[in-house]
């Protein structure tokens, strides 16, 4: 029977009371008392020389209190790339300066190289018109193409970085001769050219800023829409600014979606605290839309030669690729994580495959920078393979899922090690894929096919088995491999005297539902009520630390740590009540929210265990403190490695290339699962965004690099229209071995595993259709591009 | 958004007083007005609202059998009341933008904008309507001149839109997936004396008539009467969202389902 409350339950999401009836408080909410705004000043240009910056017209109108430039911050520091990667050279990555405000050069349209503060946001608006007046920009030829950009070694986004070139990466290179042997003998090769398109993330808040500063105290506060407060507080004050990092603190208040979007430290950040240091006053800044698709970090932006390498009968010898992976105009804190360690080590997929290769150069261009995005180089590694297996399967005449089933990896083959590094614990793909055909009910797809027929439209089927991973540790390896941060998680959990208690998590939540599940874990564990228990989270002055949420992390690294603190409150509780029950330690038992003397019918309650530790009037004072609070810090043994297969069914319109999609079918090994109307969210949720990217999402720079989607008139995001109505399992669960919870992490699964069955399905309708010369097609599958196909 | 002044005109004459200084700008439901003003795009230093003047709202249907919408009619408003007389133009009217601009949106804004890419403009041609202005009557044949351009004089408003009503008439659109703005819309009316075919989103100089699709049709109006003929795509917009083949492809399309669907 479902449970009604604590792990399993599908409790309602607490948080949703307050954003359903309009009582959230997002940053752009909060009024602060002489508060004032600052606007941005950008380039309307790709790329371009500063000559000369005026703001003498701009300093002497109404309201203005002060304005900003290049200049002013070039004594501080950069805003750092997290993770450094060595080429295959051994040479490190090329890692320009990223100023608070352009300085010398700008590099992309929306780049902002001055800022205006006003008392009012439209006398700051007037003057920033005004100092655009007066600046003057020599407009240098822009790079956009990546492919022009490392051929031409004279035109140079960064000065000192001649071919544009951040990095080329090889992984792993010890494979790469015994790659090469392998794919040179394989009886059959596919090749496949693939395009993986750029996202613009569109949290549905924008970004928003509010610095303060305590003339009085020295203090400062920064309130922003972050995902991870704690790492804005470390780079604000360890790499920028300078600020000692015990006078800042940082608070993400409601956050309306991220997306990975603003995991990142921005520029603006550190300007609302420089402003407002120097003027005594609260200085706000809130993007409007077009800052949003001007400046907030992209997703994706890959170009890809995928090779497959196989036997006649489908078994896979050896996959390489070759990628082009776009970072923009200057390196954003994922961006150099997102497409290597986050890319390469997944080129393996679910599959058991003996040689992998992968070659990624990272390009510097012309345009807004680039960075994770939900799933994060996890969706661009399954994409290559899944789309390259189907077209593999299609060349080799046999069935797509016969293939993934003579590769994939069998339940009795775990703990195993690919060849690209990682370590898959657990799992059983087979059981999802049987799972998925089921659900989808592929025996009756031929009679479907048929009635499609009959209407005059194409049916196709597609099929993804994916596999991620999560919650990206640990330190100690993640440390070797170039990354500057430790990637554990801390939480506090603090009992009240009178039994309530608040966690305090290094999660942020901006739309997860943290709030309700995290309460659904203690409450099962600490045998309370869900009500009893509050989540505090996003406040660096009430956290102990955090890394905040992003890559699917939240519940397996932080909740384990929150896990870990509550097995530390419980140790607590039974000394304390080994002394007021007169027992030995040892023959304490905790069930079910109560202590007790095993064997005996004497017990103490979870809540006069707390009252005890608060009013320790019969209390062990001489070996234990009084009090009931704990910390703990978790450090992953290993990723999570969440998988499943994901089938859609589409009807291809042929006299428009019209894609509609029939159905879409999910069945997810997320392991255990605190909540299954969460989860099952979750996958909507990424399903939407991945069918997004494959249909309808698309980032278009022209060749001056003018950003031509930038807006909703001409970036399309899916809706509900678009969408269909969702099948979604989770029962075929191994748990995670080596987390407490035995989670796996389920926020960015429906966004990796989705593109590839989409389109997938749309070839196999083409196909089907006689179109038998259409082996591909680069998302996203707008009819447009689809009836162009099909015209060839 | 620039300051700017406004002014809530009561009547027709107060309006085209209002709309007579310099860089006054008439206000309809503002769906593409304000946005261009929020972007800083567009300053006038007057607005006239032409939202509260009693005689440019509602509907009727006049003793020539017209249906009469009046200039500052809202979208829903016509989805709402024009069904029961001219079914295709209430669908019509039913599938511009979202709700909240069909609640604001007007069919005198629309025509006066005349975006080439707009529903209306393929009705209004389509069904040879006429455009009545504070000064005269425009034949739809007369009024759209091209891309955001139209017969009407500066200061000039649409007052009244009239429709003869069809025997048969049906609109068919292809939805740019952004905007949802016609990436080809086509508008197709059978009268006594012939048939109209009317496309909007497809040409560079916005709605038209296909003139070989009105003779073959009046001829036989059957969906298979159009199979000979073929659009050119010399004048067709091409973009991110479809190019010229694509969208000369679509006119022929969803004009053969305009006739199968016209009742």
């Amino acid at each position: 029977m479902p449970k009604d409350t604590g792990i399993g339950a599908r409790s309602k999401r607490r948080e949703d009371v307050r954003f359903l009836t309009g009582r959230g408080a997002y940053t752009d909410d909060l009024a602060m008392q002489g508060q004032v705004h600052a606007v941005m000043v950008r380039s309307t240009v790709a790329h371009g020389r500063i000559v000369s910056i005026d703001t003498s017209a701009a300093a002497a109108m109404p309201g203005v209190l002060a304005i900003f430039t290049g200049e002013d911050f070039v004594a501080v520091g950069g805003n750092p790339a997290g993770w450094l990667i060595n080429s295959r050279d051994g040479t490190p990555m090329r890692e320009p300066k990223r100023p608070v405000l352009a300085h010398g050069k700008v590099r992309h349209v929306g780049d902002a190289y001055a800022a205006v503060i006003a008392e009012t946001h439209e006398q700051a608006r007037d003057a920033a018109e005004a100092v655009a007046a007066g600046t003057e920009i020599e407009e240098l030829p822009a790079i956009v193409d990546m492919a022009a950009a490392v051929a031409n070694a004279g035109n140079r986004v960064h000065d000192e970085i001649p071919d544009n070139l951040c990095f080329d990466w090889g992984w792993i290179e010890d494979n790469r001769a015994a790659v090469d042997a392998a794919m040179k003998a394989a009886p059959h090769v596919t090749t496949l050219e693939l395009v993986n398109n750029r996202l613009v993330p569109n949290a549905m808040e924008p970004r928003a800023s509010i610095g303060e500063y305590n003339p009085g105290t020295g203090d400062y506060k920064l309130t922003t829409t972050s995902q991870n407060p704690h790492l804005t507080k470390l780079l604000v004050c360890a790499f920028v600014l300078g600020i000692p990092e015990h006078k800042l603190t940082v608070v993400a208040p409601d956050v309306g979606g991220g997306f990975g979007s603003k995991i990142y430290h921005y520029g603006e950040e550190a300007l609302v605290l420089a402003a407002a240091k120097k003027l005594g006053r609260p200085v706000r800044w809130t993007a409007d839309r077009t800052e949003s698709f001007l400046t907030d970090a992209h997703g994706r932006d890959h170009v890809t030669t995928i090779e497959v390498g196989a036997t006649l009968d489908g078994e896979i010898l050896a996959i390489r690729t070759n990628t082009l992976a776009n970072v923009g105009a200057y390196l954003s804190n994922f961006s150099t994580a997102t497409p290597t360690f986050l890319h390469g080590t997944l080129m393996a997929g679910p599959y058991k495959v003996p040689h992998v290769y992968v070659n990624l150069k990272a390009v510097f261009t012309n345009t807004a920078p680039v960075d994770a995005y939900r799933g994060a180089g996890r969706p661009e590694a399954t994409y290559s393979l899944e789309r390259a297996i189907d077209k593999m399967a299609r060349e080799l005449k046999l069935d797509p899922v016969a293939v993934r089933r003579k590769n994939l990896l069998k339940p009795d083959q775990f703990p195993y090690t690919t060849p690209v590094g990682l370590v898959y614990d657990i799992g059983d793909y087979h059981a999802t894929l049987d799972k998925a055909l089921e659900m989808a009910d592929l025996a009756g797809f031929e009679a479907r096919a048929a009635k499609s027929r009959a209407a005059g439209k194409l049916r196709g089927v597609g099929l993804s088995t994916w596999i991620e991973a999560c919650g990206i540790a640990p330190s100690h390896l993640v440390g070797q491999l170039g990354s500057r941060v430790g990637l554990y998680d801390a939480a506090t959990v603090r009992v009240s005297a009178t039994g309530t208690i608040q966690v305090m998590t290094g999660a942020h939540s901006h739309g997860q539902g943290h709030e309700t599940v995290f309460a659904q874990v203690v409450a099962d564990k600490l045998g309370v009520a869900e009500s009893a228990v509050e989540i505090v989270h996003g406040d660096t002055s009430k956290i102990p630390f955090g890394m905040g949420s992003y890559g699917s992390r939240s519940l397996a690294v932080c909740g384990s740590a929150m896990d870990r603190a509550l097995d530390k409150i419980i140790d607590k509780g039974k000394k304390i009540a080994a002394h007021m029950l007169e027992a030995a330690e040892g023959d304490i038992t905790f069930e079910n929210g109560s202590f007790s003397v095993a064997g005996t019918d004497k017990a103490k309650s979870f809540g006069e265990i707390a009252f005890s530790a608060y009013v320790p009037h019969n209390y062990p004072l001489e070996t234990l403190e009084p009090g009931l609070e704990e910390t703990a810090f978790y450090d992953p043994n290993n990723f999570t490695y969440p998988a499943g297969a994901y089938l859609c069914e589409v009807e291809v319109d042929p006299d428009t290339g019209k894609v509609t999609i029939c159905s879409f079918t999910c069945a997810d090994d997320f392991g255990n699962v605190m909540n299954p109307m969460v989860v099952e969210g979750q996958v909507h949720g990424g399903v939407a965004q991945g069918i997004g990217q494959a249909l309808v999402e698309h980032t278009a720079y022209d060749e001056n690099g003018q950003l031509l989607t930038a807006s909703y008139m001409d970036y399309t995001m899916p809706r509900a229209d678009d969408l269909p109505f969702y099948q979604v399992d989770h029962s075929c669960a191994t748990p995670c071995t080596h987390n407490p919870l035995g989670v796996k992490g389920c926020g960015e699964a429906g966004a990796i595993g989705s593109p590839p069955a989409v389109v997938n399905a749309v070839i196999d309708a083409l196909h089907r259709g006689g179109m038998t010369q259409v082996s591909h097609i680069d998302m996203p599958l707008t009819p447009a591009r689809v009836w162009a196909a099909m015209q060839a | 958004m620039y300051n700017f002044e406004f002014a809530k005109a009561k009547t027709i004459g107060d309006a085209v007083k209002a709309l007579a200084s310099d860089d006054a700008q008439a206000l309809g439901g503002g769906q593409t007005l304000l946005p261009t003003m929020k972007q800083r795009l567009a300053a006038p230093t007057v607005l006239v609202s032409l939202n509260a003047i009693p005689e440019m709202i509602g509907v009727c249907v006049n003793d020539a059998g017209e249906v009469c919408i009046g200039g500052a009619t809202t979208h829903a408003a016509v989805a709402r009341e024009v069904a029961a007389h001219y079914p295709a133009l209430a669908a019509l009217a039913s599938h511009i933008g979202d709700p909240a601009v069909r609640n604001r949106g007007t069919i005198g804004g629309s025509l006066a904008n005349n975006d080439p890419s707009a529903c209306y403009p393929a009705a209004v041609l389509g069904s040879g309507a006429t455009v009545k202005t504070n000064a005269r009557d425009i034949a739809a044949d007369d009024y759209f001149l091209g891309m955001f351009t139209t017969a009407l004089e500066q200061g000039e408003i649409i007052t009244e839109v009239r429709f003869p009503v069809p025997h048969k008439a049906n609109y068919q659109k292809f939805v740019q997936p952004a905007s949802r703005f016609a990436l080809v819309g086509v508008y197709v009316a059978q009268y006594a004396g012939g048939v109209r075919v009317a496309v909007t989103g497809a040409a560079s100089d916005g709605v038209f008539r296909w003139a070989e699709a009105e003779a073959a049709l009046s001829g036989d109006f059957a969906a298979g009467a159009l199979d000979a003929l073929a659009v050119p795509g010399n004048d067709m917009i091409t973009d991110l969202h479809g190019s010229a083949d694509y969208r000369a492809h679509l006119v022929k399309v969803m004009t053969k389902r305009a006739v199968a669907a016209a009742h």
